[in-house]
């Protein structure tokens, strides 16, 4: 029987960022609703920032808690003007497709 | 070792979400998933020590941008996905890459990071928000205060994008 | 003789020479458009005549006039090139020969300038023939002042540019243009052989200034075989076929009659064409050096000589006869030339630009009062009518004919005796080549001034005053006085001309051979002359009939020499066609449109045809995008890791 570890390894965390990460592209790539394309890049980006926070552990600075402080930040403007084009793109096209917006085809 | 099982647990948690979202047809469903997964995220940034940042998250990440996810789903009327998928060579090369990418990134970590001590709740004193504080307004202040304008200019974008077409 | 920079008490200004009709080309040609025609008159023939009065004091400050310039005297200008150790510079230079040349460019070209004035008051573009007349001047000048083969270099081109406008002076006819490009074209020709002579030049003596190199040269034995001297000569002999109309380019000539006929007096009679002449005697060091260029020079003039005086004796434009002349009678000077006489080649180049230029005005006066008939068939029985172009021309007629004392025999009578000298067959055709030339010249001014009027003008002047002459006078008359004047002074050169002993003032450059005692030569040749001169007095006042039966007794020769042998034909056939029918196929349609466009427009088309390709990796599907990101992130993370670079 495995002996269980006292703490956490610090490998552990990485790991779960990348799953997290490489879900968030699963979802960008598989996905045909413009929102939940949307939300995929927001997973990826709480995976960045669980990277972030592991590191600023294991330094022993808070540095990277800062970093993670302003990745939220950027992420709440992004969205907000992303929501914004959605909405626009919807009242152009009808369609929440991610597909059908494809006029610079070629 | 309750922090293993506590992580663990977490993880799970956090992981099944983040499949639940990819997986979900309806995008309500997928928000409520990435909520969770947002939650979830806020308890494991805790175990390290990062207490500031957790609060953050779970005010800003999960209370607000994923309030305003849920608002235009809910303005969009955006229902269950419709329609053929297109014959993407993505859909054949799309789950080896991850998996590859997911190995990839395994490998590096555990090969290449040195061993060091592990994670225990408590160990990092500095996340509070005091520190975080003294960090953001001497070090950090220009990036502070630029990110402001950043929001400033979102808001502003994103009123222009939204409003009704002048006729 | 020796070359050296004589220091007077003040420098001579040799510059202001050429610089005066520069600045009435330059005055004419910006503003004449818009001053009216006596001032441009004004200019153009006073700058002419500024720099005839200059040149008359710097020869007499030289001590020309009295005989005592025994230096070249040089200006030095200011450094043109400095390449390594070649330095040419701008410097003028006087000796003897330059004083010759001066005279008659600076002072025939004033007589024609002045004529000018009167032939051309009828013409459209008046100051531009002014302009260009000038230009001319100044190109010639710089030609015979240069001290250094590239500036007389520079004067020949400019000189070149200068007939080829003003041939094509009446620009709106092709004949003209042609003429104008056929001149030009064949002068490039020779041009291209005096260029490679200049080469050799700077190559192998290190200078082109004329002292320099003739002092080098004089220290170099004669070539026995064929060298480096040689070919130089040679080279520079091509040059002076193209300027001075030997064979074989000769054919630019007659065609150069397009343009006005002072046009052809000044510049195909009595300066342009013997630039060729002049170049030689200047060269004449490099010359003596090479008995064989020397050899080739004698031949080709006598070859030409020749050729030329059978070809004039059938035409029948009265400017195509003096053309043909001009070429024999610079057969002659070279001849002279070849046969070691410099100073009778060029005592011959002064004579023949008093009595040539002189035909020709006296020709464009027959024009003028005809209305621009040139035919020799449409003449006859003006001497009543325009008696003083009768008198003049007939004073010319007598001294090419080479009937002494006139100018003529004297400078004839130098070269054949000189050829007699050297090689007795060149005299001999020689003074056939007299016979011919005495003969052709008075057949025309027989056509023209005896028997009976043939042509048409004024015949009309009953019913329609102005119809036919432009001057509203009805009939033939005497041109007036602008026009007159120069004829007269340039009859009394003719007559006296011969007593300007060329020779011995040219002694100090070109010794002279010592006396043969062969003074039969010099009566045989006049006895050719005065042949001549009876052959054509039976042949066209006596008895007209005899021409057109001798012509139809001899068909077939006589169309031969009458289509001038065809030669132009010949050309025309082996080298001009070829050269632009090739030019047209291999070098427009091959290299211009197939290869050069095709290399620029084919790379604009490969450019579309990968820009086709590359675009179809724009799907415009965000997801593609987000996939191939994917991909590329993974490419860079297994090459950063790979690298060592994953720490």
């Amino acid at each position: 029987m495995p002996q269980i570890p006292t703490s956490v390894p610090l490998s552990w965390y990485l790991i779960l960022s990348a799953i997290l990460f490489a879900l968030g592209v699963a979802g960008f790539l598989f996905r045909r609703n413009i929102i939940t394309v949307f939300m995929s890049i927001e997973l990826m980006l709480n995976g960045v920032n669980l990277s972030f926070i592991t590191f600023s552990y294991k330094q022993g600075q808070n540095d990277g808690h800062i970093y993670s402080f302003f990745v939220m930040v950027v992420a709440a403007a992004e969205a907000a003007v992303g929501l914004a084009i959605i909405l626009t793109v919807f009242k152009n096209r009808q369609t929440l497709e991610i597909d059908e917006v494809s006029s610079l085809k070629n | 070792m309750e922090d293993v099982i506590l992580f663990l647990f977490f993880a799970a948690f956090t992981v099944g979400c983040a499949v639940n979202l990819v997986l979900q047809k309806h995008p309500i469903s997928s928000a409520l998933s990435l909520v969770g997964v947002m939650g979830a995220l806020g308890l494991i940034y805790l175990q390290l020590g990062g207490e500031f940042i957790a609060m953050a998250q779970l005010i800003v990440y999960a209370g607000a941008i994923m309030v305003l996810f849920i608002f235009v789903i809910m303005l969009l009327n955006a229902g269950v996905e419709k329609g053929k998928t297109r014959n993407l060579w993505v859909k054949y090369a799309g789950l080896p890459l991850l998996v590859a990418l997911i190995g990839l990134i395994a490998y590096i970590v555990q090969n290449v990071l040195p061993r060091g001590p592990g994670v225990n709740f408590g160990a990092f004193q500095h996340g509070n928000a005091y520190e975080i504080g003294i960090k953001l307004f001497e070090t950090y202040l220009l990036p502070f205060e630029v990110t402001s304008v950043l929001i400033l200019v979102a808001i502003v974008g994103a009123i222009v994008l939204a409003q009704k077409e002048i006729k | 003789m020796q070359t050296s920079t004589e220091t007077l008490s003040a420098s001579q200004q040799l510059w202001l020479i050429p610089i005066f009709p520069l600045l009435g080309f330059l005055l004419n040609g910006l503003f004449g458009r818009r001053l009216p025609k006596p001032a441009v008159s004004a200019i153009a023939c006073g700058s002419v005549l500024l720099s005839f009065v200059w040149v008359l004091k710097t020869l007499s400050a030289l001590g020309v006039f009295s005989g005592t310039l025994e230096n070249t005297y040089v200006e030095h200008g200011f450094t043109w090139i400095q390449s390594g150790a070649l330095n040419i510079s701008i410097d003028f230079a006087v000796d003897r020969l330059t004083a010759v040349m001066l005279m008659v460019v600076t002072g025939v070209g004033l007589l024609i300038h002045v004529y000018s004035i009167g032939y051309m008051a009828h013409e459209g573009g008046y100051y531009r023939f002014f302009a260009y007349l000038n230009l001319f001047m100044f190109f010639m000048l710089v030609l015979v002042l240069g001290a250094n083969f590239l500036l007389l270099f520079v004067g020949w081109e400019g000189v070149g540019l200068c007939s080829y406008l003003l041939i094509g002076f009446y620009f709106l006819e092709k004949f003209a243009t042609d003429a104008g490009n056929k001149a030009f074209i064949v002068n490039r020709i020779g041009d291209y052989g005096f260029s490679l002579a200049v080469f050799l030049i700077a190559a192998h003596f290190g200078s082109l200034d004329f002292g320099k190199v003739f002092s080098q040269v004089k220290g170099m034995p004669v070539e026995s075989s064929p060298g480096w001297i040689t070919a130089i000569c040679l080279l520079l002999l091509v040059g002076a076929t193209g300027k001075s109309a030997q064979i074989p380019l000769y054919v630019w000539l007659p065609d150069a009659m397009a343009g006005p006929t002072p046009v052809s007096a000044l510049i195909h009679a009595a300066t342009m064409v013997t630039a060729g002449v002049y170049m030689i005697a200047r060269s004449s060091p490099l010359f003596l050096h090479s008995a064989f260029a020397l050899n080739i020079v004698a031949l080709v003039g006598i070859a030409t000589a020749f050729f030329a005086a059978t070809i004039g004796l059938l035409q029948n434009d009265i400017k195509k006869v003096f053309a043909y002349s001009t070429v024999s009678q610079l057969g002659y000077m070279f001849v002279g030339l070849g046969a070691g006489a410099f100073s009778a080649g060029i005592f011959h180049l002064m004579t023949h630009a008093f009595f040539k230029a002189l035909l020709f005005l006296g020709a464009g006066s027959v024009i003028h009062a005809l209305s621009g008939e040139q035919d020799l068939r449409q003449m006859g029985g003006l001497r009543s009518k325009i008696p003083i172009t009768f008198v003049t021309l007939m004073c010319a007629g007598v001294a090419i004919a080479g009937v002494p004392p006139f100018s003529g025999f004297h400078s004839k009578d130098a070269i054949l005796g000189a050829a007699y000298q050297y090689a007795p067959w060149i005299y001999w055709a020689g003074v056939v080549t007299a016979g011919m030339t005495a003969f052709y010249v008075f057949r025309a001014l027989f056509l023209c001034f005896f028997g009976e009027y043939r042509g048409s003008v004024g015949k009309h002047h009953h019913d329609d005053h102005g119809h036919g002459d432009d001057h509203g006078h009805s009939g033939i008359h005497e041109s007036p006085a602008v026009m007159w004047m120069p004829l007269a002074i340039l009859a009394v050169l003719s007559l006296v001309g011969g007593y300007i002993n060329i020779p011995k003032f040219l002694e100090p450059m070109f010794p002279l051979a010592e006396d043969s005692g062969n003074e039969w030569t010099a009566y045989v040749s006049v006895a050719f002359g005065v042949g001549g001169i009876a052959l054509a007095f039976l042949f066209y006042v006596v008895a007209p009939s005899i021409p057109g039966a001798l012509e139809r007794a001899f068909r077939p020769l006589y169309t031969l020499v009458y289509n001038k042998y065809f030669v132009d034909e010949f050309y025309g056939a082996t080298v001009v066609h070829p050269t632009v029918d090739g030019s047209r196929t291999l070098l427009w349609r091959g290299a211009d449109v197939r290869l050069i466009d095709g290399a620029v427009n084919g790379i604009g088309k490969t450019a579309r045809a990968v820009g086709g390709i590359l675009r179809l990796a724009q799907s415009g599907y965000i997801r593609d995008y987000a996939a191939w990101v994917v991909v590329g992130s993974l490419v860079l993370i297994v090459a950063m890791a790979f690298m060592g670079g994953a720490r």
